[in-house]
């Protein structure tokens, strides 16, 4: 097998991944980074993210501030010395991107803007128009091109991690265009794979959100942390999922149902003032809007359309210049995909699957158990986001986390001790290269990719939704199961080595797969209601048994084991979610 | 909910296989609202599950699913099947690209040009973090903001007559992307992108077809940035024969 020798592979090219590589090249322009992609980097899904990205910058605001919407946001699952990093980190990181050149939207005085989103106290939200994420991906991608000791390897499929002597030393990735396996032997490896949305069936996510860090990490023995809180956003077009981001209520967008009604005052959100009121109505956090809209399903207040059941997202008010400068993607987006422009029209909204607050368990410098594996952005959990992530967290984790991971990659590496004998890596790669290969000799006899993706979009959307239970959670978990096996007959149709797309998809099943069970396991072992993961039969938070993480840990012949860590609380002791007027 | 049952005509090329490209014809049974990707994608779920092409975002930013489509450079997510009168729809790589696989092309000749332009901010100083932002008013901002704006799915390129003919002019994405640059008040390094931007290559190779603003799903105007910046060449050209130019690129921001 050929091997490609770097000092620190990174795998994955959105935002984290190229925060952390040029946090290596600027630590140690000696240190080689090989940062390998399955994508182009400008098409991965941080590309996406629209609303924007939070950091204190404003006289008005305070860390401690942003610090207590985010605990809170996160229902105290977060933990607490990773929160306060974060926030002090935010506004250097975005200040970073300034200075390279991300083209934030400002004030007329020349300062950064800021805007108002979900759950935030303050208006902290740094924006470019609603491309922010777009904005950032390509600002970090260009800013990357001008450090020489960064090499790409753009569409190469990262499948296993090659760890040997308890930690990680390099990993195997495929070369598309040509199909051939490589093994990159690497000092340290940084997972940065973002998020694994795909795996249910209706998901803002981009068809290469499909686990494959997390089932990575997970397989070489990794614990996924939390994995049983999945974010739903409020809103996003029915048919497409199409994420309508929350700036449009942080510009004063409301939301009503099939009267006209503005439901959020019925779920502990309101007053409904009709300026836009921090942390309540319509800037409540994402779990609660989700929430609020399942009930109002259940009491036949949604509106039916074609695309099912939707509430109304209504913008009108905010005249057409507002929309035109704030949020013109939203209304190219509305207007095309389902024919309503927010100018003159109701836009129809329901809640989509968005984000993981779960994944890698890293610590606080995004290092995980293994010696030498590090993890960062929505594929990691350090955790900042707990039970609940606020928007716009997400975007300056990634810088921060990412920065992170690539400094204490490059610490790790200069100090690392060298590796083993190469002939023990290649044997662990091997074993690696047949996994793929053995797909290739399997008879005709199994279920059809496709629809082992769409029973597994089934099981997840069924069982482990907004609202779950034990019933629905059992089920979900012996779907899952029953899949697993199935995927073990899977037969390759395309058994072809250029590009071959339908491998790709086949071994990103098999990833999702695996992230799903320790999300299903995850959430019928957690007996409470707490933040996105929601139980029908326990209604409420139990912090005595719950206010812990949950560890899944692999077992490929069987269920995952869950085992539980205890959460860094250092100054927020557990309360109350309060939103709406009482704040 | 079948709105309609079109017939998709697309190319297909295996190099292991294929002597050379090929049509292959599907019928695919639409839905009211599709765009061409999603009767793509029906193919790959459905029909044929060797056929491949990149897609990700499914919502006209990530650039992923620039294609052919009758004859016209333009995003699979973003061309809806009901617009296209035809009952027949023809899709093929996009033109000007070595064909990798099917509907694959090869970007490695633009992603070596994106990076020859040097799209990043170059400053002859660098001011500390703890000082805080750049300041750079709306009106500066609107200066270059269009031409942040590319996506970078390279319809353009496809639909280029100068890079058709030659394949080493820097093409619209990344002049348009040095000119953005170039445009940034925080930035100093005009003057170190001329080499590129005015070279043989570079801005002079355009013949101002507009053809590349023409199909620009992202309306960033490449062929506008072009022409902007043989303006600036032209001026920066009589400065240096004047001896009136000056040290950086920082000029009239």
């Amino acid at each position: 097998m050929d091997v490609i020798e770097t000092d620190i592979a990174i795998i994955g090219a959105g935002g984290a991944g190229l925060r952390a590589a040029i946090a290596v090249a600027e630590s140690d322009p000696q240190l080689k980074v090989a940062l390998i992609s399955k994508v182009y980097p400008m098409r991965s899904h941080t590309v996406a993210a629209e609303g924007g990205a939070a950091g204190v910058i404003k006289q008005n605001d305070s860390l401690g501030f942003h610090f207590h919407d985010t605990v809170s946001g996160g229902d105290w699952l977060c933990d607490q010395d990773a929160v306060e990093l974060f926030v002090n980190q935010a506004p250097l990181e975005l200040t970073q991107l300034e200075h390279w050149g991300c083209p934030w939207s400002r004030e007329p005085d020349g300062h950064v803007a800021v805007r108002s989103f979900g759950g935030m106290k303050i208006e902290r939200t740094w924006f470019a128009a609603d491309k922010s994420g777009f904005h950032i991906l390509h600002t970090l991608f260009q800013t990357s091109l001008q450090y020489p000791s960064i090499s790409r390897f753009d569409e190469y499929y990262s499948t296993d991690l090659v760890v040997e002597d308890g930690r990680c030393q390099g990993l195997v990735a495929m070369e598309m265009r040509t199909g051939l396996l490589r093994m990159f032997r690497a000092k340290a490896v940084i997972i940065a794979t973002g998020g694994a949305g795909w795996m249910f069936p209706f998901t803002t996510n981009g068809a290469i959100k499909t686990a494959d860090g997390m089932a990575m990490a997970y397989r070489a023995g990794v614990p996924l942390k939390d994995m049983e809180f999945v974010q739903y956003h409020p809103t996003g077009l029915p048919g497409t999922g199409i994420l309508l981001t929350e700036g449009c209520r942080g510009e004063g967008g409301i939301l009503v149902n099939k009267d006209g009604y503005r439901y959020l005052q019925d779920y502990e959100l309101g007053p409904p003032d009709p300026w836009p009121r921090k942390k309540a109505m319509e800037l409540g956090p994402r779990d609660r809007l989700s929430q609020a809209f399942w009930h109002e399903q259940q009491k036949g207040r949604t509106v039916s359309t074609r695309w099912g059941e939707v509430v109304h997202l209504d913008l009108r008010h905010l005249g057409e210049a507002k929309i035109n400068e704030r949020l013109p993607m939203i209304r190219d987006l509305a207007t095309s995909y389902v024919g309503a422009d927010p100018v003159h029209e109701l836009v129809p909204v329901r809640p989509v699957v968005h984000y993981m607050m779960g994944g890698i368990h890293t610590d606080i410098d995004a290092a995980t158990p293994v010696p030498g594996l590090y993890a960062a952005g929505e594929c990691a959990c350090v955790s900042i986001n707990g039970a609940n992530r606020l928007g716009s967290n997400s975007l300056t984790e990634l810088l921060v986390f990412g920065g992170r991971a690539g400094r204490h990659a490059a610490q790790y590496a200069r100090e690392a001790r060298p590796s083993v004998d190469g002939s023990l890596l290649l044997k662990r790669a091997e074993t690696a290269r047949k996994r793929v290969t053995d797909l290739f000799l399997r008879e005709d006899q199994g279920k059809r990719i496709a629809l082992l993706r769409k029973a597994l979009n089934d099981a997840m959307e069924d069982g482990a939704g907004i609202y779950r239970s034990e019933e629905s959670l059992k089920k979900s978990c012996d779907e899952l199961a029953e899949l697993r096996r199935c995927y073990g007959r899977v037969h390759l149709e395309d058994k072809s080595n250029v590009f071959n797309t339908h491998l790709i998809y086949t071994l990103e099943v098999g990833s999702m797969l695996e992230a799903a069970h320790a999300i299903a396991h995850s959430a019928l072992q957690r007996k409470e209601s707490r933040g996105s993961h929601q139980r029908l039969d326990f209604a409420n938070r139990d912090d005595e048994r719950y206010l812990k993480h949950s560890l899944a840990y692999y077992n490929a012949d069987g269920d995952p084991r869950i085992d539980y860590l205890d959460v860094t609380i250092t100054k927020s002791p557990p309360g109350k979610r309060v939103y709406g007027g009482d704040v | 909910m079948t709105y309609r049952t079109i017939e998709l005509e697309i190319l297909r090329y295996q190099p292991e296989t294929d002597t050379e490209p090929r049509f292959q014809e599907y019928c695919v049974p639409c839905e009211e609202d599709w765009v061409v990707l999603d009767a793509v994608n029906y193919v790959k779920d459905h029909l044929d599950s060797t056929l491949s092409y990149r897609w990700s975002c499914h919502m006209a930013v990530c650039g992923s699913c620039g294609m052919m489509i009758d004859g016209e450079p333009k995003l699979a997510c973003k061309t809806f099947v009901r617009d296209l009168p035809a009952r027949k729809i023809r899709i093929e790589p996009l033109a000007n690209f070595p064909i990798e696989r099917d509907l694959v092309v090869g970007m490695d000749d633009f992603m070596e040009k994106l990076q020859r332009v040097k799209p990043y901010i170059i400053r002859d100083q660098q001011r500390p973090l703890a000082d805080g932002e750049y300041l750079q008013t709306p009106a500066q901002l609107a200066k270059f903001k269009q031409y942040t704006l590319c996506i970078n799915c390279c319809c353009c390129y496809a639909a280029c007559p100068e890079y058709a003919l030659r394949s080493e002019f820097i093409g619209p994405a990344a002049l348009a992307l040095a000119h953005r640059y170039n445009q940034d008040s925080r930035d100093h390094g005009a003057r170190e992108r001329e080499d590129i931007v005015a070279s043989d290559e570079g801005i002079w190779d355009c013949s101002f077809a507009d053809a590349c603003s023409q199909v620009c799903p992202k309306h960033v105007d490449p062929a506008g940035a072009i022409q902007q910046m043989k303006v600036g060449a032209t001026v920066s050209w009589y400065q240096e024969r004047l001896g009136l130019r000056k040290k950086t690129g920082a000029e009239n921001k």
